[in-house]
């Protein structure tokens, strides 16, 4: 009876032990087959803005109370028009920074005189709301050089971003985060 | 000069501009002759990828704590002070991301997505609270993860559960596994993440209706011990098994059992069972029959599970935004419904062919309907062995805690007489 009992025990013991011992190289083997696709650094939310439609969703769906995504501008690019189709309303009654003639609802573009006829259009990153409706009017009547991209001073990089899975064109991506932002360049030579 | 390039653009640029575009260089960068210069735009890092080493440190120097505090020290006040640091750390200060809930979707993707490579510390996230599990049982629920910490300090008033309710509800978490593997397997979405009550707690914002659900697993949470661990966690599921082959897990009395019945209410998650003899001779005989028919009849189960599965991915496609979109063009081409979208739009704008945006979507659906058969006969084989697990009756001598349920909390410690006899042992020896 006593020795029956025993090997009862070292029966259930045995059973224990294999479970355990298959648990563990069970996870050393996930382990292992995913570790040769890890990468070391971490993955940060961007907006190609190639792809970008500037439809305002990133204005509303960040979880963050004010978007993370602005505006930013590739100076670079720009023609510095003083008829600016990314700050004025399509038919403004004046050229300049009255309220009522400017597309931004924000009031977050700040327009500066450069030199005749130039003028030098900058974000105020704290106004801005990520809505796109200066990237939409730059793209259509200027030369592209407002676009939408995520600030990482302000992500706080979601597993998956809320703005990425509301996105209409797939613009949202996964860049690595030493190199976070995709930036629109100049094309000439 | 100024008013010539207003003209042109007011009346020449509409009619030139017929499409969407990304920006054509329609007016040439001015050389400027005032010598001004032009401002560089400004790229704001995102967080240290040192830091996120940290937060993984963190965590194993909390689990390696949690797990001291409750198996060796048997402290609940313990891991009550490290509950309320994990939810702050965690929680408010790090914001819920990365979890190790959500990292099991990074982990299928990496595994099924060739593109995308999960970070090393994700990996990290992932493996390091199974691994403690499969040797000190759950201590990374009891005190360390931030989703676990809200509910854990909300609970005020626990009602018990009847065991049939909660053995049912606890399915709902496999369904969620299941589901949460096959979406981040096909590049859909991270439900998981998606659809987490706590986040916006953590982050006090977030969707509406998300908030609402917030609010009624905290509300739910003051009289339901933890449901969202009990009955939804799905990274609950893997740690549930791996703590029933755990080496050490924590024992409701530090050194033998009394059986004074003191504990029996003594767990809101009613984790504790009571000692449980042999059945009765006729009821034996009558359950080792039951068992023989499920037992065969658990392949019926996998397969019914596989082909309920695979028939629903028509529906589960459509977590998909690329099987969205081509559903949404094929509507708007066949005029059933009116007007566009803005994925409609963009989608055309870019001129792709429609043909190959169906081709992907039906390549897609296909995926689902052969993980949803995958994943659906895996829900039929957890449904079979549960109600084999029903007609099996484990010999029990004394109250226990429940292997796999059990949350290494430490509340039954001090119904425990025994326990208090330990304590006074200690502040004996400690005052000699």
């Amino acid at each position: 009876m006593e020795k029956n009992k025993n090997s009862n025990v070292s029966r259930r013991s045995f059973l224990r032990d294999g479970l355990f011992g298959g648990a563990l190289a069970g996870l050393g083997a996930l382990g292992g087959l995913v570790l040769k696709e890890t990468k070391a650094a971490n993955t940060v939310w961007q907006i190609d803005p190639y792809v970008c439609v500037a439809c305002g969703n990133c204005a509303t769906y960040c979880v963050l109370e004010e978007s993370a995504v602005k505006c930013v501008h590739a100076f670079a690019m720009c023609g510095y028009c003083d008829l600016c189709s990314g700050f004025l309303e399509p038919e403004p009654r004046e050229l300049d920074s009255g309220a009522e003639n400017e597309l931004c609802p924000a009031g977050a573009i700040q327009r500066r005189f450069v030199e005749d006829p130039f003028y030098e259009y900058t974000i105020d990153e704290s106004l801005c709301n990520g809505c796109g409706k200066c990237v939409k009017g730059c793209n259509a009547f200027g030369n592209g050089s407002l676009f939408l991209q995520v600030r990482h001073d302000r992500c706080l990089n979601c597993n998956e971003c809320s703005i990425a899975a509301a996105c209409p064109s797939g613009a949202f991506k996964r860049v690595p985060a030493d190199k976070p932002y995709i930036l629109k360049e100049v094309k000439h030579e | 000069m100024r008013q010539l390039r207003s003209i042109v653009i007011f009346l020449v640029l509409p009619l030139i501009v017929t499409t969407y575009s990304f920006g054509v260089e329609r007016f040439p960068p001015p050389d400027f002759e005032s010598g001004y210069e032009m401002p560089v735009t400004t790229v704001p890092s995102p967080r240290q990828n040192f830091y996120e080493y940290i937060d993984l440190g963190v965590l194993i120097a909390a689990i390696g704590v949690a797990s001291y505090l409750a198996l060796r020290r048997r402290s609940r006040r313990g891991l009550f002070v490290l509950t309320v640091f994990s939810l702050l750390y965690f929680g408010f200060w790090r914001k819920g991301c990365i979890c190790p809930i959500g990292a099991i979707q990074n982990i299928t993707m990496s595994i099924f997505d060739s593109s995308y490579a999960a970070p090393l510390f994700v990996l990290g996230f992932f493996l390091v609270p199974l691994i403690s599990t499969l040797f000190f049982g759950r201590t990374f629920c009891a005190a360390v993860c931030p989703l676990g910490a809200v509910q854990d300090l909300v609970l005020v008033r626990p009602v018990s559960v009847p065991q049939w309710l909660e053995r049912s509800l606890r399915f709902l978490a496999y369904v969620y596994l299941g589901a949460a593997v096959l979406f981040a397997a096909t590049g859909s979405a991270f439900i998981i993440c998606r659809y987490d009550p706590f986040v916006s707690i953590f982050r006090l914002s977030g969707n509406f209706y998300i908030l609402v659900l917030a609010g009624c697993f905290l509300l739910a949470g003051m009289f339901i011990g933890r449901p969202y661990c009990r009955f939804l966690c799905p990274y609950g599921v893997i740690l549930r098994q791996l703590s029933r082959i755990s080496r050490f897990r924590v024992s409701i009395t530090p050194d033998e059992c009394i059986h004074c019945r003191l504990c029996e209410d003594a767990c809101p998650f009613g984790a504790i069972k009571k000692p449980m003899v042999e059945w009765p001779a006729e009821s034996y005989s009558k359950n080792k029959r039951l068992l023989g028919i499920l037992i065969v009849a658990l392949p019926v189960f996998v397969l019914a599970g596989g082909w309920l599965g695979g028939s629903v991915k028509h529906i589960a496609a459509k977590m998909h935004w690329r099987v969205r979109l081509a559903e949404r063009i094929y509507l708007e081409d066949m005029d059933q419904v009116e007007g566009t979208t803005d994925a409609s739009d963009a989608f055309r704008a870019t001129g792709e062919d429609v043909n190959e945006l169906y081709s992907e979507a039906s390549a897609i659906r296909q995926k689902l309907g052969v993980g949803g058969w995958i994943v659906g006969g895996f829900l039929g084989f957890v449904t079979g062995l549960k109600l084999v697990g029903l007609s099996i009756r484990k010999n029990r001598e004394d109250y226990e805690a429940d292997a796999g349920q059990c949350l290494s909390c430490g509340r039954c410690f001090s119904y425990c007489p025994r326990e208090h006899a330990r304590l006074e042992r200690i502040r004996q020896k400690s005052s000699k």
